[in-house]
Formats: structure tokens, sequence, C-alpha cells
């Protein structure tokens, strides 16, 4: 399993509750690559070194899309910190996906 | 007729429903390997209709499915289906049938740019080959409107998953809600343009009657009424039965009213058999008991009649007979008469007839009996009671079964409407009427047709005593009953 998947981990400081993420794509699509360099520029600006981000391809992995109630591609599912949130889309509105990681309230405050 | 009709012209590989009725009406079932839309209000029986498809699918044609629910969950699902005796557990460890709730919360979910459904075809995708379907219902996958923002999205995608659905060569079922201008809410008829079926559930008169309709269905005759059906224990039964057009055979042989003297009117011998005939008369004439001595003859014949009462109940009957010296226990023991009692105001006509044509085709009767048809006409409404009952008399004279009608006029009243509807479908129509002579009432009994027979044009006294029924030509002294 873990050859199909892709980990970024970045260790370094913080005692920060970690945020485990999960980018699903389906084959290496423009929409998808988009999706995980934008996901990357997020996470290193705003969660550094406090996130892992698991890549599941469901053409390799198709069980998991059942599983894990995956609809839409790319979908990010930030499983950590609670509540689990699923935030579709290649992530290019940075605003919404920082509303939708809960790093950033709707209200923009 | 039908099959004639359908055989000279090549039609497209069908895949049955199993759901009985529903067949006829699309000659063979739904399109194999297309996408059929359903559509109708909530609570229509779409639901139904889809998961019968399934389990007939799998149970009967050999036909692996998969069920993509978007609104129920799978426990849900099995408990409603549990109620008509499918065991969809088990079917689903036996993996004929698969399962899979997509789940569709809004306040879970962010948009932020673009994306596809992949993942819906990579899930539906992977159930379909692990289970090696060969059917597939989507219901409804119109909720995924409400539940994602972006309807351009989903539009395109959805174009493209019935495509793909048809390239997977799957019989597909996708249901949809009603639109107030549209056959669905969406507008998925748009996408889906193989086979359209509607349902509909409406109240007149505080009586719910459903209905189907093939709105199209694209490469293929069907029926284009719209059909009475059912949903019982056994699930939905759709009556099949529209114009059939005269071309049922006309048997010659002959079976006994149960009466001599009334054999001695019709031509010596008695009915036609296959044929029709009414028995109208005011209350208290005696024409459940003259429906009664028909059941017997025919019991008696080792043949099976079957006796829809729609006033009283059967015990009712066996006494009122007993009393007049005609035993009828026997016969309902030895199962050569079976009674179906039933309050007409229970539900609408439609229902009735699709009720009836339910048990006639488990029975599988010599003989019908309606007692009284005047019953259930009231519970239908205007014009739909005469096409309805000129399908009945079809339907039951297609299959060569023998029909006796009672109808109940009011007296002093000339025939009703009612009447003069029924009697234009028979063939044979007595009528019995109450005279009041000094300190007596007695019954006149005559033909007012009867098609294909010499027959007497007698008026002719009609006895009831706790001897049984006479009839004769001149007053007899006998203890009135």
């Amino acid at each position: 399993m873990n050859d199909k998947k892709r980990s970024t981990e970045n260790k370094s400081e913080t005692n920060d509750e970690k945020w485990n993420l999960r980018l699903y794509v389906a084959g290496q699509t423009p929409k998808c690559l988009v999706a995980f360099s934008n996901l990357k520029k997020i996470c290193d600006e705003h969660l550094s070194g406090r996130y892992k981000i698991e890549v599941i391809d469901l053409l390799k992995n198709p069980k998991l899309a059942e599983g894990d109630q995956i609809l839409a591609i790319p979908t990010l599912v930030k499983k950590l910190p609670t509540p689990v949130r699923k935030i579709l889309g290649d992530l290019s509105n940075t605003e919404r996906a920082l509303i939708g990681l809960d790093l950033r309230s709707p209200d923009g405050l | 007729m039908r099959s004639s009709l359908h055989s000279r012209f090549p039609s497209i590989p069908k895949s049955p429903t199993g759901i009985k009725g529903l067949d006829e009406i699309t000659f063979g079932g739904l399109p194999k390997g297309r996408p059929t839309l359903i559509c109708g209000n909530a609570g229509c029986g779409k639901t139904l209709l889809a998961i019968e498809f399934l389990v007939h699918g799998a149970l009967d044609f050999k036909e692996p499915g998969i069920f993509m629910t978007f609104e129920e969950t799978a426990a849900d699902l099995t408990d409603n289906v549990a109620s008509l005796g499918v065991d969809l557990n088990a079917l689903i460890k036996r993996k004929l049938i698969k399962i899979d709730h997509v789940r569709v919360e809004r306040s879970e979910i962010e948009e932020t740019g673009e994306y596809n459904l992949e993942g819906l075809f990579v899930r539906l995708n992977y159930a379909i080959d692990t289970l090696g379907a060969k059917r597939v219902v989507l219901d409804t996958i119109e909720s995924l409107f409400s539940g994602l923002s972006n309807a351009t999205i989903l539009r395109a995608e959805l174009r493209r998953l019935f495509h793909w659905l048809k390239e997977k060569g799957v019989t597909a079922i996708i249901t949809g809600e009603r639109g107030s201008n549209t056959l669905t809410r969406q507008g998925l008829e748009e996408y889906v343009s193989d086979c359209v079926i509607l349902l509909d559930h409406r109240i007149v008169e505080q009586i719910s009657t459903r209905r189907l309709r093939v709105v199209k269905y694209r490469g293929s005759l069907h029926g284009t009424n719209e059909y009475p059906f059912l949903i019982d224990d056994t699930g939905i039964t759709v009556l099949p039965i529209t114009s059939l057009g005269l071309t049922h055979p006309a048997p010659t042989g002959r079976i006994s009213s149960g009466i001599p003297q009334l054999d001695a009117m019709l031509g010596g011998r008695g009915y036609f058999k296959g044929s029709s005939v009414l028995i109208s008369g005011t209350a208290g004439t005696g024409k459940s008991s003259l429906a009664c001595y028909f059941a017997a003859a025919h019991a008696k014949a080792r043949k099976r009649c079957l006796y829809f009462a729609f006033e009283e109940s059967q015990e009712q009957i066996l006494r009122n007979m007993h009393s007049i010296n005609l035993q009828l226990k026997p016969w309902v023991k030895k199962g050569l008469i079976i009674f179906d009692a039933c309050r007409p105001s229970l539900m609408g006509l439609e229902q009735h007839l699709v009720r009836i044509y339910k048990v006639v085709e488990e029975f599988k009767p010599d003989a019908v009996i309606i007692d009284p048809i005047s019953n259930l006409v009231s519970s239908g409404t205007g014009r739909e009671v005469q096409s309805m009952l000129t399908r009945l008399i079809d339907f039951l004279k297609m299959k060569q079964i023998t029909t006796l009608y009672t109808i109940l006029t009011t007296s002093g009243a000339p025939v009703d409407d009612t009447e003069v509807g029924v009697s234009s479908l028979v063939d044979t129509w007595l009528l019995i009427q109450d005279l009041q002579h000094a300190e007596h009432r007695r019954r006149k009994l005559f033909i007012i047709k009867s098609r294909g027979m010499g027959h007497s044009d007698q008026v002719k006294d009609l006895l009831i005593s706790n001897a049984g029924i006479q009839i004769t030509d001149r007053e007899v002294k006998t203890e009135t009953h």
C-alpha cells in the first residue's frame, strides 16, 4: 500500500497539533497535479512543519472511493484535526481552501 | 394480436424487469444495456420499482446488480424491501446485489475550484467489475444538485456518466423527482433519452390511485396508456390490459347456469363458455342466489370459480345459500369455489381491477363472478368507469373465462348509466324485476339479450324458497322465501 501513496512529511519543531491530509486523485491528470501543488503551497505557508499529505490514486485503489465516500476528483480530506472536512476541486481558490481547512473563518477573520 | 404485431417489427434487445404487467406493456422489459429514466413525485414507488428490477434480475435472470443510493442508507433500503419478503442481505452476501450509499453532506463540503465526478465513476466501475453486474440503479442522482453547488459541472458530468453507462453495457435505471414543468426537476430527460417511464400517485375523492405511463421508448413499441398499478406485500403489479380490441376467441361450448329452467330459456344449454353475463335487478331479487347457483354448477363440473363479493362476507353468503338449500361449503373446502370479499370503498376502482387481475392470474379460474359490479363502479369517478370496465371484461374474455356480473338497480328508475355501460359489453343480460301483486310480491325474470343463441322471450316467475330456486311460467303455490 505504501508504494501506492506518496507521503510528504515535514518534520520540524512545534508541538502543535498535527494536520493529517489526504488528497484523492485519479491518475496524473493536470487538475490533480495543480491540486497537489496548490495544496503544497498552502501547507508550507500556513502549516509549516505540522502537516502530512497522503496522495491516494483511486485508479490504483478503486476500493477506497466507496470506503472514504469520494465522489469528486480531486478531493482533499482533512482527517485531522477534527471535524473531518471534504474540500473539492483543484484548490485554486485559496480563500475557500483555507476556509475548508479551518485556517480561516468564513467571515474572513 | 399483440405477439403477431410485435414479431412483425424487429425490436431492440430487452432486459425483463420481472415486474408483473410492466414487461407486457414494454413488450419485454427495459432497453438492454441502456439507461432508463423513472420519474415521479415523492412516494410514487420509484425506489421500489428500481429495487424490484435488481432483485428479479439477480434471482430470475442471473444478472447481478448495483444499487447506488443517494438518499436512503443501505439499512433503510434493506428494511423497506424486507416488508416485501425480500432478504436483501442474503442477496448481498451471495454477491448478487451490492448497495453503495453515496453520502453528500453539504455542510462538510467546501468547493475550491475545478473538479469532476471521476470518484463516482471509479466507484461504480469497481462495483460493476467486482460483481460482474449487468444492472445498475442510481437513486436519486438528482440529490447531488442539493449537495454540490456547481450545477454546470454536475450537468456535464451526468451527461458523461449516462454515456459511460451505455458504453459499459449495463441496463440502468436512473430515478428522478418530478419537476413542475419538466419530467424531472433537473431535466434529466434531456440526457436519458432511450426510455422514460412516469409514475404518478394521485388522490381522487379521497381514494388513491397509482398510475404508470411509458412516456418514451426509443426503438420499441410500447403501450401508451396510463396503466394503474398496485403496491402490496408482493411488490408492484401493473395492470397491463388496455383496449385489447375485438380479437378474443368465441368458444361455442356451453356451461350450465345451474338452474335447468334457466338453461332451457337459453337455447336449452345455458351460457356460452367464455362469455359474459349480466344479471341486473333491484335489491332482494335474487341476483346473488343466481350467481351462487352458477358457481355451484361450475364446481359440480370440477371447474374453478372465483367469486368477488363486494357486499357480503364469505360466511354470510354460505349461510344465506344454505337457507335456500344450496350447499357451497364443500366446494369451498375443495378449493373449487374461492371467495374474495372486499369493501369497494377500501380502494379506487383501478386498484380493484389490478387486484382482480392479480387474483385471477394466481387462481386461474374457469369462471369469475363479480357481485355486485355496481358497488365497484361507485368507487370510480366519471368517465374512467366505462374504460376500466371494458378493460376488465376484455381481459377476462381473452382468458376465456366465463364471467357473471350482478348489478343493483334502483326500483322504479329505468336502467341507469352504469347498467347501460356494462350491458353493451356483455353477451347475455338477464333482468329480474319485482312486481307487487295484491298481497304478494313476485319476481319476474326475463332475458333482454343473449348473443349467438336462440333464447326465450318470455317473462318468467322466479321463485326462491327453502327448496331452492325455481323458474316457472305461471304462479306456483309455494311458500316464498
